[in-house]
């Protein structure tokens, strides 16, 4: 491991990658196949205090950090994407929004729940018309006495359908702002809304390439009400705290990514020096050692850059760019990783039975997801003063 | 009540394990150290007890090398309240008589009402060592149960032989070793890992325990010869003739596999 972790942090992933091992990579070609999220392993996650990792002890978490939950992620990720996922966006997307900006009765009736694993949350922030570009959002919510109603759809929501989830904090237009200079804007708000409320409907699941055991609905929204105290935040603060979750979240996929090209690497090192060709094991020929040896190098320069970006989150840096490059260094990495991966198993890599084949389906969305790798070239351009 | 588990650091299973040549030891350099898992079976069934009964304090113990004490402190992050580590480089390659000499030195020291090992390291496999601490300590052995049943004066359980069940008990202070009937263990979580950096972690050496690791007046094994493991030769290969059943049955009860 790298030299930068604590002999805790080690410990942590080394744990995380026995947990992922015995637990959980046994359930993943069935849960894959009959696209189904495991509740039993997610109860079992919530018990290893994985969903709390980065809250503090008064919600019941684990009094951890960022840092602490990438570790997680990528020691889940080297087997199963899915579930690497949804731990991601259980915690990222789910609690993380109510413990920052949640009040403290929002916080108390939600977090020790989520925090636990016993219930699951999603965001609903993407739309058929609005994902990075937010500000096209028309999902709307009006308030009408002491209830927000809410009408709109919303698509690709993680986590929004499994049987524990209880609710769904949904980005949606509150109103209008004039800017100083007369310009006219969206005035943006999130809104916590529960499930099984009238009205709120979770569609089925997603027929997805990759993954397939992660939970992922579209919603619609149809003159929901939920009461006026179920605004998160203030009232018109929605993106900015939003775009603080997308930040972090690429640090997270990034973490993610580091995991599935670790998996492709590992895979294709212990199949290289047992699967022989024309007599010797494949690892003796030069191209097929200088491959691995190229896989080794991305995820090294993936996961020092996904450990800069969280060390800066949990030091109160500055961290936009690195997030970003770390997002755009590592799902990079996961997808030549898993395709080289699967060069290297020739047939077997083409069976959806075999860990590399589910990695080739399941990394492409790794470019896409949590800002396309576009978007992150534009934020790494910005930063640096290019408009 | 105080117990004591004892744990230890093996070659992992799942690795290449291989002994060095020259020393007749464990190569711990050719696979990845980890607690061995009977160990942690053992381990789960005390804190399992301190779960439910607050006065139970549980404490792990090794002897080992320094090399040892990250895995001896996964005992720590998974619950237990204490770690003792006899770390001495007097005592490498120790045999099964001086380990028991020091452990039950040192168990005598901590001060224990149950003792709970597991019936057999995956690396020696000598699996005498729990009888012969409780002859050091004078007091009750019950081996290799596979259910156990902890009170405050007593501990029994459940002994499997080939063709019965042994319902065996003793009063405490007692010894006794689990076997891998016993539920797995649970998982260490990031909580217990940094609580694990708190908790008392002692080191001694066998001079503190007042062992003497070479002691001539004590018996003890020694090795006479090592030598590589032999590669695997061609297994018979039995050609169904219309008697292939009768020669596979035949080969079974020659080799007394049945």
């Amino acid at each position: 491991m790298m030299h930068d972790l604590s002999p805790e942090e080690v410990q942590l992933y080394d744990m995380v990658c026995e947990f992922a091992d015995t637990v959980v990579a046994p359930q993943s070609y069935e849960a894959d196949r009959s696209h189904t999220l495991s509740m039993d392993v997610v109860a079992q996650m919530g018990e290893l205090g994985l969903f709390g990792l980065p809250f503090p002890e008064q919600y019941g978490g684990q009094g951890g950090d960022y840092m602490a939950l990438g570790l997680a992620i990528e020691a889940l990720a080297r087997v199963d994407q899915s579930i690497a996922i949804t731990l991601e966006a259980a915690v990222g997307l789910g609690a993380m929004p109510i413990f920052r900006h949640g009040t403290e009765e929002q916080k108390a009736e939600r977090l020790p729940d989520l925090v636990a694993g016993r219930a699951l949350a999603g965001f609903g922030l993407t739309e058929s018309e609005a994902g990075s570009d937010a500000g096209a959002t028309r999902t709307t919510a009006v308030l009408d006495g002491d209830e927000w109603v809410v009408n709109g759809s919303k698509q690709f929501i993680t986590n929004s359908g499994t049987p524990i989830t209880s609710f769904v904090t949904v980005t949606a237009v509150t109103g209008e702002r004039t800017r100083p200079d007369g310009s006219v804007s969206k005035e943006l708000s999130t809104i916590i809304v529960p499930n099984g409320t009238p009205g709120f409907t979770v569609a089925p699941g997603y027929d997805k390439s990759g993954w397939r055991a992660s939970d992922t609905h579209p919603l619609t929204f149809d003159d929901v009400r939920v009461p006026a105290a179920n605004l998160l935040g203030e009232r018109g603060r929605g993106f900015a705290n939003f775009l603080r979750a997308l930040d972090e979240g690429r640090v997270a996929i990034a973490a993610l990514a580091t995991g599935a090209a670790q998996g492709c690497l590992d895979e294709a090192v212990a199949y290289a020096k047992t699967r022989n060709v024309f007599g010797v094991p494949i690892a003796s020929h030069q191209y097929i050692a200088f491959t691995i040896a190229q896989m080794q190098a991305r995820v090294h320069t993936s996961r020092l850059a996904w450990h800069d970006a969280a060390r800066r989150v949990d030091a109160g840096l500055p961290f936009k760019k690195e997030a970003a490059i770390a997002k755009l260094v590592a799902s990079d990495a996961a997808m030549l990783n898993a395709r080289d991966a699967t060069q290297i198993f020739g047939g077997m890599g083409f069976m959806n039975e075999s860990l590399v084949a589910r990695h080739y389906r399941d990394s492409k969305i790794l470019e896409i997801g949590e800002g396309t790798n576009e978007v992150q070239l534009m934020v790494i351009a910005r930063e640096l003063g290019l408009e | 009540m105080k117990i004591i588990v004892l744990v230890k650091e093996v070659p992992d299973t799942y690795g290449d394990r291989k002994l060095d040549l020259e020393t007749g030891l464990a190569d711990r350099a050719a696979s990845e150290a980890v607690l061995d898992e009977i160990g942690e079976r053992a381990l789960e069934v005390a804190l399992s007890f301190a779960d439910a009964h607050d006065d139970a304090e549980v404490v792990v113990m090794s002897m080992a090398p320094e090399t040892a004490a990250p895995t001896i402190r996964k005992g720590l992050a998974m619950g237990a309240a204490a770690a003792v580590h006899i770390a001495d480089p007097g005592l490498a390659g120790a045999d099964l008589g001086l380990t028991a000499r020091v452990l039950a030195a040192a168990i005598r020291r901590t001060g224990f009402d149950l003792v709970i090992a597991g019936n057999l390291s995956t690396d020696g496999s000598g699996g005498v060592l729990p009888a012969m601490l409780a002859e050091l300590l004078d007091v009750p052995n019950a081996t290799a149960l596979s259910s156990i049943e902890i009170t405050a004066d007593s501990v029994s359980g459940t002994r499997s032989a080939d063709d019965a069940t042994m319902r065996v008990s003793a009063t405490l202070p007692a010894v006794v070793s689990i076997t891998e009937a016993m539920p797995s263990a649970r998982f260490p979580n990031f909580k217990g890992i940094m609580a694990a950096k708190k908790k008392p972690f002692e080191t001694l050496t066998a001079a503190d325990l007042g062992v003497e690791p070479h002691d001539l007046s004590v018996a003890m094994s020694i090795m006479t010869a090592i030598a590589e493991k032999p590669a695997r030769a061609a297994g018979l290969k039995v050609t169904d003739e219309g008697d292939g059943g009768t020669r596979i049955a035949e080969y079974l009860v020659e080799n007394r596999l049945v």
